[in-house]
C-alpha cells in the first residue's frame, strides 16, 4: 500500500523547518470516494502529509533512528478545499522538542493562497517495550527519502548537505546485494 | 515578573490550546486529569507551550516526578511513604500537596496537579 502524502520536498534544513509540495489528482480513489459526488483531498489526508513532512524534520535529527510517531493533532484549521489540479504546499517549522517528542506548527497553501494552520504535537517512542521495534525498514525507508528528494534538498543549517545515513547505505547495500 | 492575573491568562491559553478546553472550564481549582482531561501527551504539550508563553525552561523532573514514584524505595503497597512525600514536597513546593498525603496512592498522583499548582509553578520559574 502507498502511503505517500507528500510528492517531494523543496526545502529542508535540519531541526528547524521543511517544506512540501503535494500535487491533488483524481487519479487518487480517495479524491472522489470520500465524498461521493464531490472532489477533493480530505482534510485529514492533508493533516496525515504535513505530519509526513514534520516526522521526516524530526527522524533525520537521529538519522531516522528515533521512532518518531504523530501523538496528537493539537489544532486544524482549513478555509477551503483542495480539489484536483491545485498544488498544496506545506510548511513545517519546530518549535519545541525534547527527547520525549516535539511541537511543530505548520501551514499550507494553495496556488499562493494561505490554505490552512496545524499544530501537532510528536511523540519519540523510547519505551523499553519498543527496543526492538523498528517502524520502518532502512532500506525502503531510504528509497523513499530519496524519492522525496530530502538527500537533493536537505541541509545543514550550516548549509551543507545532509548525507544519507551509513546505516541507511548499508542496508541498501545489502538489499541490492552490493559488495 | 509577571502579575499573578497575566500569569493566570497565559497558563489559561495553553491549557485551551493543548486541551480543547473553554476558556471558563479552566479554573484554579480545576485538576489537570480529573477536571480538565489531560492525557500523558498533554502534559508535554502543556510544558513545551508553558515554555514558549513563559520564555523559562522546564525540567520535566520538576512537573512529573516519576523517578519518585517508581522509586521501590519510596513506595510500599502501592503508596507512597512518608520519606517518598517529604522527597515530593521537597521537588514541588509549588504544589498543594495535602489532599494527596492524606491518601499518597501513587496512581492518584496524575490527579493531583492543578491548574493552581501549575501558576504556582511558573511564577517560581518566572522569577
Amino acid at each position: 500500500m502507498r502511503w505517500f502524502w507528500i510528492d517531494h520536498f523543496t526545502e529542508f534544513v535540519s531541526g528547524q523547518r521543511a517544506a512540501a509540495v503535494k500535487c491533488v489528482s483524481l487519479t487518487e480513489e480517495v479524491v472522489d470516494e470520500y465524498a461521493p459526488g464531490r472532489t477533493y483531498l480530505p482534510a485529514p489526508l492533508i493533516i496525515e502529509g504535513i505530519a509526513q513532512t514534520g516526522g521526516m524534520l524530526l527522524g533525520q535529527l537521529s538519522d531516522f533512528k528515533d521512532r518518531i510517531v504523530l501523538a496528537k493533532v493539537i489544532k486544524s484549521t482549513f478555509l477551503f478545499e483542495a480539489y484536483p489540479g491545485d498544488t498544496l504546499i506545506y510548511r513545517v517549522e519546530i518549535k519545541n522538542r525534547d527527547d520525549l517528542g516535539a511541537l511543530v506548527e505548520a501551514t499550507s497553501e494553495i496556488n499562493g493562497q494561505p490554505h490552512g494552520q496545524i499544530e501537532l504535537m510528536f511523540a519519540a517512542l523510547q519505551d523499553d517495550r519498543f527496543d526492538q521495534v523498528e517502524l520502518f525498514e532502512p532500506a525502503q525507508f531510504c528509497r523513499m527519502l530519496r524519492m522525496l528528494h530530502l538527500f537533493e534538498v536537505g541541509v545543514n543549517p550550516d548549509g551543507s548537505p545532509i548525507s544519507v545515513p551509513p546505516h541507511m547505505i548499508e542496508a541498501e547495500k545489502a538489499f541490492l546485494k552490493i559488495g | 515578573m509577571p502579575t499573578s492575573e497575566e500569569v493566570f491568562d497565559k497558563v489559561r491559553e495553553a491549557l485551551v490550546d493543548a486541551l480543547g478546553v473553554d476558556d471558563d472550564e479552566v479554573t484554579p481549582e480545576a485538576t489537570m486529569v480529573g477536571d480538565l482531561g489531560a492525557e500523558s501527551i498533554d502534559f508535554l504539550d502543556i510544558v513545551f507551550k508553558l515554555e514558549q508563553a513563559f520564555g523559562i525552561s522546564i525540567p520535566r523532573e520538576e512537573l512529573f516526578p516519576d523517578d519518585i514514584l517508581t522509586d521501590s524505595g519510596f513506595v510500599s503497597d502501592g503508596k507512597l511513604t512518608a520519606e517518598g512525600v517529604a522527597k515530593l514536597k521537597e521537588r514541588m513546593p509549588f504544589a498543594d500537596l495535602s489532599r494527596f498525603e492524606s491518601n499518597p496512592m501513587v496512581q492518584e498522583f496524575g490527579n493531583m496537579l492543578t491548574v493552581k499548582d501549575l501558576c504556582n509553578y511558573v511564577s517560581m520559574k518566572s522569577v
